[in-house]
């Protein structure tokens, strides 16, 4: 279980093995990993700068592992966000969720991206080849996204 | 012997394009009392200057946490240590 903010990448087989090593009760180990698209609008980019609430971001990533925990007997999960420069190809965001049984995993890991994308204070600025950069705009769909899981509760 | 306070310290953090409208980072500030809610809150700032004009205009858009938690535009800000105002979030 844990959150974690940083500037550095993260290896994803690490991250599962830090969790899982010495672990029989799990069955289940869905992991999600979001990276910087290299162009957006039919425009590339150079540069995606993430910008966080120092505090708030590691507090509202709890809460948000919290209600996944709430919700399904989980045997481990974990969430790891970069913040700062990063270029195209690069990782920003990793979600782990293990239980003993596949479906539980595969709904909490997308819960948990539901979620972080509405709730968490991160901000992305994409910078284009032109050096002109704009904030990225929220998006409607991430919305309705999180909307399905009250529905469903 | 108690003194009447005129006005309430608070500190106000601005991030992504809030932050680069306003010119700040971060202040602290003394709001009048009266100032009730996050949208008094949101009112009052707008009269501080044309930067800050700006910053709100798309106010509807703008969303705020007290105490680094999300809160509504009628949330109430007494007892408030650090208010935050921002885009709608885009990580992930």
């Amino acid at each position: 279980m844990g959150v974690r903010v940083q500037t550095a990448d993260f290896d994803l087989s690490m991250e599962v093995a830090a969790l899982t090593t010495g672990r029989t009760d799990i069955g289940a180990i869905v992991t999600f990993t979001g990276t910087v698209r290299g162009e957006a609008n039919g425009q590339p980019i150079a540069l995606m700068s993430l910008e966080h609430y120092p505090g708030m971001t590691e507090a509202e990533l709890a809460r948000v592992e919290a209600e996944a925990l709430a919700r399904w007997p989980l045997s481990a999960s974990l969430i790891v966000h970069r913040v700062g420069d990063l270029k195209p190809g690069d990782n920003i965001v990793l979600v782990v969720a293990a239980s003993a049984h596949r479906q539980m995993a595969f709904d909490a890991a997308a819960f948990l991206m539901d979620y972080l994308k509405t709730r968490a204070p991160f901000w992305k600025k994409e910078t284009g080849a032109d050096s002109a950069g704009h904030w990225v705009d929220a998006r409607d769909s991430d919305g309705e996204a999180i909307a399905r899981w009250s529905s469903t509760g | 012997m108690t003194v009447e306070k005129a006005e309430m310290r608070l500190k106000i953090l601005y991030f992504a394009w809030v932050r680069e409208k306003t010119g700040r980072a971060f202040e602290e500030v003394d709001v009048p009392l009266g100032i009730a809610t996050v949208a008094d809150l949101v009112t009052w700032l707008k009269t501080r200057g044309p930067e800050f004009e700006l910053a709100f205009a798309r106010s509807d858009v703008i969303r705020a946490a007290i105490d680094q938690v999300h809160a509504k535009p009628t949330a109430e800000i007494a007892n408030a240590r650090e208010i935050a105002f921002f885009p709608p979030v885009t990580g992930g």
